[in-house]
Order: structure tokens, then C-alpha cells, then sequence
């Protein structure tokens, strides 16, 4: 496995090996899958949305819907004006939405459509709404294509009516449905009535009920992405994912916002609800306060299974970094964080992780790639990997155990229904990492070092 | 209402009008359908694109090359790993397969040209890991950008003295991966076929377009083995690049999957004179009439009795449990949408096992799939197939040689599938239907309408007629399993599909207080 990498690590400044992002529409199609009766559309050549849509089916084992404007070479000579619009009309006659979310691809924004004119010129139904947004693949990552997504939403659907009401916005970053239903129980928890955008359970978690419907129950209502216009406040979950969004409402509609990391870990949850509770005046239940305090008293009963082993952790940025939190409060050392998306503000965020917890001799890179991380594991290796299932080449080829979390995860199956995030979640993710290294104890120890009570 | 109508009903006016061409019921007449042009924009297909046909398809499998994807990260990322196109290096032959190159190209490379990104990417590329080959393939922005990709190719050629061609497969090329298919045949045969020094030996043959998609090759060369064929190489499931160069030298072209790679069959046959035989090895008794037809081109009393003994062991070894299967299908009816190969060849398989195929349908086939090649000079080119170059082929005088006399040619030509297929639709029954780039909305119709038990599609369909309450097996991937190709696989097809329908979930759908009817409880009276 992986045979052909070496050791030897030389310089590279054109190449990108074993990638650890993928391309903005896809994270642009995922948040548009959060609208209740939205389908998403890609506009550019079909080769695109199908892998897209290929993408997401097999992180979540459900059906992802998309359509495609279908450029073929004239489209992209002359323009794909007239596909856009020959689409949009055939998606509403046959597949009847009830808004479409329109995002680019690299081949429409090289051309230079403009989306938005198109879209003003179109005769659109009462009723229905088409939106878009631009996702240049050439820029950032499927993680900035899915907070471009959201704030094309808020863009064309917000309005502040002058007249607040009392519901909180949140703004997920780029997580499972599993991890949606989780951060919505918390609010109800805490008593807070809310507009989450997007909220993909329900969508891509959709139960087995004996016949198929092209839109599930789940899903942002339209009426309350409109509503987010008058929002008393915005959390905007995820630092480096949901700040765009966040922003474009405050611009929009004035409606200010909070940036905070993904409740993944101890302190980052705490500051969700101490950021909850601050918001609705309302005191802490019990029944959270239970659940943190289990998840402690877990941490002091394992720890001498997790504390002080090294961990390589991958994927996208705000999961990483939650990631990285989580292990640092378990004791470990998170000895290489990568993400694939650009952009230098998760390396500070990690830096600052590190120091926090006065961790020494790790490493935090953006833009990054497994090719990357992989040879500084064979240089210098770790006990675990934590992140998506492209890790598992890794995995293999060192014999390093592996904690699939993140995105995408392709390999195995019930991940999108659990949450990562919150007490619970990090209380899933304390699991995975125990069973991961104690299964690993028992494979590697002597007969007679076989422990039957850990 | 025929069904044809039923499945068109709802369309308006304008749609109706294109779809109606892709879909027909078959009658003793009726074979002609529209296939290989433009999907509708806002239809939900299941196509991809150029380079997915071009990568993805064709190329990727090779595994000593390294493949540079030239363009943003996403089409290069998507095309990894995913496809289950299994490969095993060793000492000799280094195995890409694992990994994914890009030019992970950034918002200056599209504004000021990618050329200088890629030249860096092919120094490192080299410096790193030393490959026999490189490619270059080409993502929507290139062309667009002007990024000559072949000048670079050339120049990189010269200076690290190794092969190294370039691609121009960008997404938005012809109307589906059909496109990509074509320019990957035309690159491998104008810069690889042909290359090599291999001396051929008495039963020496290629296999073309078998994708070794969950090990299908290594069964079938098995099989092919065991008779004592010498296979120069199978295009391009686990093959070299060394092996590649050697495919000119073969006495017989097997074509596996006619759609991707007629190309190179025909330019084959046109510029040394190999012919090829359309072969399925999906089915056992397509399996069992591929290896006669074979023998009977080599016509070597010798062979064609060892042909019939390997037979005999192999339907002895795997009696019992065919046996087991069929008796548990038998009388199941299924629809397929694949590809442009698969439709057909698992309908034999499906026959084996007695499972009666009522629809079928091809992503991104042509009318010669479809209807047999017969109707090859009646095909209009149209502007999107114009934009798809057809490589001109003179004869190499040199090595041109006919393996068969023209009077043995004409002969076996009535009585073997020889540079010949017949397509998918002569083999179907009266009364099913043939669907050309089925889409989303269809895929639904056809589980109202026509109720299949099993509906064998892809990843993009597959939850779609679960949920619906039929199961669904991919037959791109196999769901992960395989091989299903030769004696082996179809045993190994019938569990996975015997599984499909017997796992105890499917009685578990309906909550038990959904059936029944009240809630027991007391009546109180209200006032
Ligand atoms: S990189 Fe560009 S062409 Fe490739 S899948 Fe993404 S948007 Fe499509």
C-alpha cells in the first residue's frame, strides 16, 4: 500500500498528491440538499454534478438530488444563458421544487456567466425562487462552496422587516445530518427557539418507510430563511466555514452574529451554550449539565489508555480544529493537523490550541495533502489517525489505527445519523478513540498480557 | 396506453418530444432509437462527462503511468479510487492506482494560463516517483484558457526522456463519457500501440475493454489461461504501459466492452490487420460461447479440446451452486441501466439464473450498441460528434499481416461475432423496453409502471429504488463485491443477489402499528 511514497521529503510547489479537499460545489450542493423542496443545480457540464452527486451518495448512503445545466462545447463558447434557462423550466415542470439553488462550476465561471442576470431575465412562477451562488472550484474548497452556498440564500431570500422576533439563527458548519438533529436537541434543551440553515437531517438521514419521495421532510423552510432577516442575533458555528454567511446577513439585513468554533470538544461546547445561555437569559439545564459531566467522568476513567499518544488528524478545517480540541482535553498530542483548504487562519487557530494546552513539537498545516502527512508519519510516526476514509490508504500501509471522522467517509456506514458535536457527540468520538487504541493493545500484546479488565 | 406513453405521460410538449426517440418498446420491427446525443439541461442524468470517460475510465485502470489531473482539485479527487478498478504492482511495475495527482490549479493559474503549473507539476512528478509514463488530462478550464497541454507534453517527453502524453478530455466535450472514451483510444494508439518488441506466440491475443472492476479481469484470464491463450495485454483493467505497447502484436482482439473501446479494435484491425471478436465473459453461457468462438478462430483441433475440458471442470466446479441460485431466482424480473456494455451482457447472466430482464437502458451508449453495427453508416454526425476527432489510419505496410485467408475471413465471419456486433436489442424479448439516458423522473416511472423485483443501476439510483422498495444493485461497482465476470463470478453474483432479496430487513419496512387499523382503547362519551 502506498509503496510508491518516500521517506525523503522534497519540496513541492506544482503538485498535489493525495488531496484532502475536494471542489467548492460540492459543498455548495450539500447546503442547498439543507432547503426543504430545493433542488440544487449545477451549472456547467454534467460531468460535474454527477460526481458531486456520486460524492454525497456515498458519504451518506442516500439519495442525492442535482441537476445540471448539461453545457455542451457551444454552451461553453457562446454561454450557457440558454441552458440555464431551458433547465430551470424543465426542473420545475418535472421535478417541481420549490426553489432551485443555482451554483457555479469552474468551467462557467471561466467562461464568466453571469448567473445572476440570467436568473433576473427568467420568468419565474409566484411562489418559487431561484437562487445562486458562485463556486469557483479554482478557489478554496468544498468548505467555502458551502458557506458561498448559504449566503446565496440569505442573499436573495432574507428580509428584515424592521419587526424582530424572538428566534435564534444558527448557521452549521459543514457537518453531518447526525450532528444537525445534535445541535438542534441542545437548543431545544436549552429552550431556544431558532432558524437553522442549512438542516440537512431529515434529507440525507431519511428513513426506509416503503416508498420514495424526491423531498423528505427535513430541510430550512423558505419562509424562515426569509424570517432570518429578522433575527435577534446569528451563530454562525464554524470559524472558518459559516463566518461568510454569518456576515452577508449582518450587510443584508443587519442582523449581528456571533462566530464560534463547531461544538466539537469540551471548551468549544461549553462556549455554545455559555454563548446559549447568555443569548436567552435562560439558566443551564440539569440535563445538559449531566450529560457534560458524564463525559468528564469517562475522560478521568480511561485516561491512562489515551493519555499522552500522538494523533495525526485530516480532513476539513473546523472539524479538525474541533478535533484537535477534543484530543488536547483527553491529553493527547495532536502531533500532525491537516487540512486540504487554504487559507492561514486554521493554522493560527491550531498554533493557538496548542499553546493553550503547552503542547510541544506539532505541527499545523493548511493546504495541505495525505501525501504530505503520510511522509511525516513515515519520518516521525503517531499511535492514531483521525479523519476520512481516504486516510485508511495510510492506515494500512503504517499500520497506524484509524478513527474515520469528517468527511467524506465512503467505507463504512451509521456515521451521518451520529453526532460529533456537543457532550454527545464528543462522548461518540471518546469511544472511537478508546476502542480504536484498546482493540489495538489486545491485537499487538503477548497471550499472557492479555487483559480482561481494562 | 402503451407503456411506452405511460412512462412519457407526464412530460410536456417539449420534452416528450426528445424522450420519446430514447424509449421504445420492442416489437418484431421496431429497433431504431435515439442514442449519443445531447442530454436536456435540468433532466437529471446519471451521464458524466469527457474526462470521466477519458480518467476515469479508460486510463485510470493503467497503473505504471502516473496520470497528472490538470485542473482544479475536484474532478482529479473524485476520480480516485473510486471506481474499484483493482491493480497489483511488484518489483518491476510500479502501481499508481493508489494514488491522485492534480494541478490542484488556483484562481492565477486559470487567470494568467496553468502551462508553467504543469510543467512544475511533471518536474516533481519525476523527481518523486520516477515514472515509466505520464499523462496529462485535461478539466473544463483548460482548453478554455488556452493551455496548450500537448506542447508541454512533447517538451516534458524530450527532457526526462520518457513517454509523456497529454489528454484533452475536458468535461464539456461531446454529450456524455462516450466522448472521453474515443480520445483516450485515439491517444493509446497514436502514442503507445505499436511501441513494443514482443514477439507474439501461437495463441496470442489482447483482451479490450475489460475494466478488471472487482477483479473481473483476473477471472476471466484465468480461464483464459488455463487453455493455454498467451494474453499480450487486457486494455486496460491492471495493464502496463510496457504490456500497451505490445498490442499490435496479438493474432486476436477479444472486445469485452464494445462502447469504450471499438476504437482501438478498428484502428487495430485497420493499420495491422488483427481482427477482433465481440466476446462477453459476463453469464456462464456467454462465458462458454465466447471461449468456443475463440478456438474456433484459431482453429487448432489441439485447442479447441482443451477448450472443451477446461469448460467441462469449470461448469462441474460450479454446478451445485447454480443450480441452488437459479432454482432460488428463477421467474424474478429485473431492469438494468449501466453503462454502455453491462446492460446487455448481464441480461445473459440474469438468463442464467432465470431472471427475465424487462428493461434495459445505457447511459452513454451508441445506436450501433443499441441496434448493431450494421447501422454504422447510417448514424448522422451531428456538432457534438464532429468535435470528437476520428483518427485517420493508414496500414503499417510493415507489420500488417491477416492471420486468416479472406476465403476462411468470409466464412467464420457467418458464424462467429467477428469484427462484428450485434447489439443489445436483438437479444431482448418482445415487449421490453429500452431506455437510452434514462433519467431520475423515468427511474421512477419504471418502478410504478413496470415493478421490476431488482433494478440494477448506480450509485446515484441506487437509494432512490430502495427506498422505493426494491433493491437495487450497482452493477458499476457491484456494491463493492465481485468479481462477477467468467465461472466464478457468476456464482458470486447470484449470492450477492439472493442476499439482496432475502435480507430480513425488507420485512421489517412497516412498523406493526401501521397495519393495524386502531389503537385499542375505550370509547368515552363526550359531551
Ligand atoms: S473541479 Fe471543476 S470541472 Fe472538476 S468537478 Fe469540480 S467544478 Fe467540475
Amino acid at each position: 500500500m502506498l509503496d510508491l511514497t518516500p521517506k525523503e521529503i522534497t519540496e513541492r510547489t506544482a503538485l498535489r498528491i493525495n488531496p484532502a479537499k475536494t471542489c467548492q460545489p460540492v459543498g455548495a450542493m450539500y447546503a442547498a440538499l439543507g432547503v426543504h423542496r430545493c433542488m440544487p443545480h449545477s451549472h456547467g457540464s454534467q460531468g460535474c454534478c454527477s460526481y458531486h452527486r456520486t460524492f454525497l451518495t456515498r458519504h451518506f448512503k442516500d439519495p442525492a438530488i442535482a441537476s445540471s445545466s448539461s453545457f455542451t462545447e457551444g454552451a461553453s463558447v457562446f454561454g450557457g444563458g440558454s441552458n440555464l434557462k431551458t433547465a430551470v423550466r424543465n426542473i420545475f415542470d418535472i421535478y417541481k421544487p420549490d426553489i432551485i439553488a443555482v451554483h457555479t462550476t469552474c468551467l462557467s465561471e471561466t467562461i464568466g456567466d453571469d448567473v445572476g442576470a440570467f436568473i433576473q431575465d427568467m420568468d419565474i412562477e409566484e411562489g418559487k425562487y431561484v437562487v445562486h451562488c458562485h463556486t469557483p472550484s479554482y478557489v478554496g474548497s468544498h468548505i467555502t462552496g458551502y458557506g458561498n452556498m448559504i449566503a446565496g440564500f440569505i442573499k436573495y431570500l432574507s428580509r428584515s422587516t424592521g419587526r424582530k422576533h424572538d428566534r435564534l439563527n444558527i448557521i452549521p458548519g459543514f457537518v453531518n445530518p447526525g450532528d444537525m438533529r445534535e445541535i438542534k436537541r441542545i437548543l431545544d434543551l436549552m429552550g431556544i427557539p431558532f432558524i437553522m440553515l442549512p438542516d440537512t437531517s431529515g434529507v440525507l438521514d431519511a428513513p426506509m418507510l416503503g416508498r420514495y419521495t424526491m423531498y423528505p421532510p427535513g430541510g430550512t423552510r423558505i419562509d424562515d430563511i426569509i424570517a432570518m432577516g429578522d433575527s435577534p442575533l446569528t451563530l454562525a458555528l464554524g470559524e472558518l466555514a459559516c463566518e461568510d454567511p454569518a456576515n452577508e446577513l449582518k450587510r443584508k439585513c443587519g442582523v449581528d452574529y456571533k462566530l464560534l468554533p463547531l461544538p466539537m470538544g469540551i471548551g468549544a461546547t461549553d462556549q455554545f451554550i455559555m454563548a446559549l445561555s447568555n443569548f436567552s437569559g435562560h439558566e443551564v439545564p440539569y440535563a445538559l449539565e449531566e450529560e457534560r459531566g458524564q463525559l468528564i467522568d469517562i475522560l478521568l476513567d480511561s485516561h491512562p489508555y489515551f493519555h499522552g499518544k500522538s494523533v495525526a488528524i485530516y480532513g476539513d478545517p473546523d472539524t479538525v480544529l474541533g478535533i484537535t480540541g477534543l484530543v488536547l482535553e483527553m491529553g493527547m498530542i495532536p502531533k500532525y493537523v491537516i487540512t486540504g483548504t487554504p487559507g492561514e487562519a486554521f493554522t493560527e487557530k491550531a498554533q493557538e490550541l496548542f499553546s493553550k494546552f503547552g503542547v510541544t513539537g506539532c505541527t499545523a498545516k493548511a493546504f495541505s495533502d495525505l501525501f504530505e502527512l503520510h511522509q511525516w508519519i513515515k519520518n516521525d510516526r503517531v499511535d492514531l489517525l483521525i479523519g476520512g476514509s481516504y486516510g485508511k490508504q495510510i492506515a494500512k500501509a503504517e499500520d497506524i489505527p484509524l478513527v474515520r471522522a469528517g468527511f467524506p467517509i465512503l467505507d463504512r456506514y451509521v456515521h451521518s445519523y451520529m453526532p460529533l458535536v456537543g457532550y454527545r457527540g464528543a462522548m461518540r468520538l471518546v469511544e472511537m478513540i478508546l476502542n480504536a487504541l484498546m482493540d489495538r493493545q489486545d491485537r499487538d500484546c503477548a497471550d499472557e498480557d492479555l487483559e480482561l479488565v481494562m | 396506453m402503451s407503456k411506452v406513453d405511460r412512462i412519457l405521460d407526464k412530460y410536456s410538449a417539449r420534452v416528450y418530444k426528445n424522450r420519446k426517440l430514447h424509449i421504445i418498446e420492442k416489437t418484431e420491427d421496431n429497433h431504431e432509437i435515439s442514442a449519443n446525443t445531447r442530454t436536456i439541461p435540468g433532466i437529471m442524468t446519471n451521464r458524466g462527462c469527457c474526462y470521466a470517460g477519458c480518467k476515469g475510465v479508460v486510463l485510470g485502470p493503467i497503473k505504471d503511468v502516473a496520470i497528472i489531473t490538470h485542473g482544479p482539485i475536484g474532478c482529479g479527487f473524485y476520480s480516485w479510487g473510486t471506481r474499484r478498478n483493482k491493480a497489483r504492482g511488484d518489483k518491476h511495475t510500479k502501481n499508481f492506482v493508489e494514488y491522485c495527482f492534480s494541478t490542484d490549479m488556483q484562481e492565477p493559474d486559470i487567470v494568467f494560463g496553468g502551462e508553467k503549473k504543469l510543467k512544475q507539476a511533471i518536474k516533481e512528478v519525476v523527481e518523486i516517483f520516477d515514472p515509466d509514463a505520464i499523462m496529462i488530462c485535461a478539466t473544463c478550464p483548460v482548453g478554455l484558457i488556452g493551455d496548450d497541454i500537448h506542447a508541454v507534453a512533447a517538451e516534458a517527453e524530450k527532457l526526462y526522456n520518457r513517454k509523456v502524453v497529454a489528454f484533452s478530455c475536458e468535461g464539456y466535450k461531446g454529450v456524455s463519457q462516450s466522448g472521453g472514451h474515443h480520445i483516450a483510444n485515439n491517444g493509446l494508439m497514436r502514442h503507445i500501440i505499436g511501441t513494443g518488441d514482443r514477439v507474439p506466440t501461437k495463441y496470442s491475443i489482447n483482451i479490450l475493454g475489460e475494466y478488471n472492476i472487482g477483479g473481473d479481469a483476473w477471472e476471466v484470464e484465468r480461464i483464459l489461461k488455463r487453455i493455454g491463450y498467451d494474453i499480450v495485454v487486457n486494455i486496460p483493467g491492471d495493464s502496463s504501459i510496457h504490456e500497451i505497447e505490445n498490442a499490435h502484436i496479438a493474432h486476436l482482439n477479444l472486445v469485452q466492452c464494445h462502447r469504450s473501446i471499438n476504437y482501438v479494435a478498428d484502428m487495430l484491425k485497420d493499420k495491422y490487420g488483427t481482427s477482433w471478436l465481440k466476446v462477453n465473459f459476463i453469464g456462464v453461457s456467454s462465458t462458454v460461447k465466447s471461449l468456443r468462438d475463440i478456438a474456433r478462430y484459431f482453429n487448432d483441433p489441439e485447442l479447441t479440446a482443451r477448450t472443451e475440458e477446461v469448460i467441462a471442470e469449470e461448469l462441474a466446479a460450479i454446478h451445485d451452486e447454480m443450480e441452488y441460485y437459479k432454482s432460488k431466482l428463477k421467474g424474478k424480473t429485473a431492469a438494468l441501466f449501466v453503462g454502455g456494455s453491462r446492460s446487455h451482457h448481464y441480461q445473459k447472466l440474469l438468463k442464467d439464473f432465470g431472471v427475465e430482464t424487462i428493461m434495459a437502458g445505457y447511459e452513454f451508449a451508441h445506436r450501433d450498441d443499441y441496434e448493431g453495427r450494421e447501422v454504422l453508416p447510417f448514424i448522422k454526425e451531428d456538432a457534438d460528434s464532429k468535435n470528437i476527432e476520428s483518427l485517420r489510419i493508414e496500414k503499417d505496410e510493415r507489420r500488417y499481416r491477416l492471420y486468416l485467408s479472406e476465403e476462411q475471413y468470409e466464412k467464420l465471419r457467418k458464424e462467429i461475432p467477428l469484427d462484428y456486433y450485434e447489439g443489445m436489442i436483438k437479444d431482448m424479448e418482445k415487449g421490453t423496453i429500452i431506455i437510452d439516458d434514462m433519467n431520475h423522473f423515468e427511474t421512477e416511472e419504471i418502478i410504478r409502471i413496470l415493478k421490476p423485483d431488482i433494478f440494477f443501476s448506480g450509485i446515484k439510483d441506487k437509494y432512490v429504488i430502495q427506498k422505493a422498495g426494491i433493491l437495487s444493485r450497482q452493477l458499476h461497482s457491484y456494491d463493492y463485491s465481485g468479481p462477477y465476470a467468467g465461472f466464478n463470478g457468476a456464482v458470486n453474483f447470484g449470492r450477492d443477489v439472493l442476499m439482496g432479496l432475502t435480507t430480513p430487513a425488507w420485512g421489517l419496512v412497516k412498523a406493526p402499528w401501521k397495519n393495524s387499523p386502531m389503537i385499542e382503547g375505550h370509547l368515552q362519551e363526550v359531551v
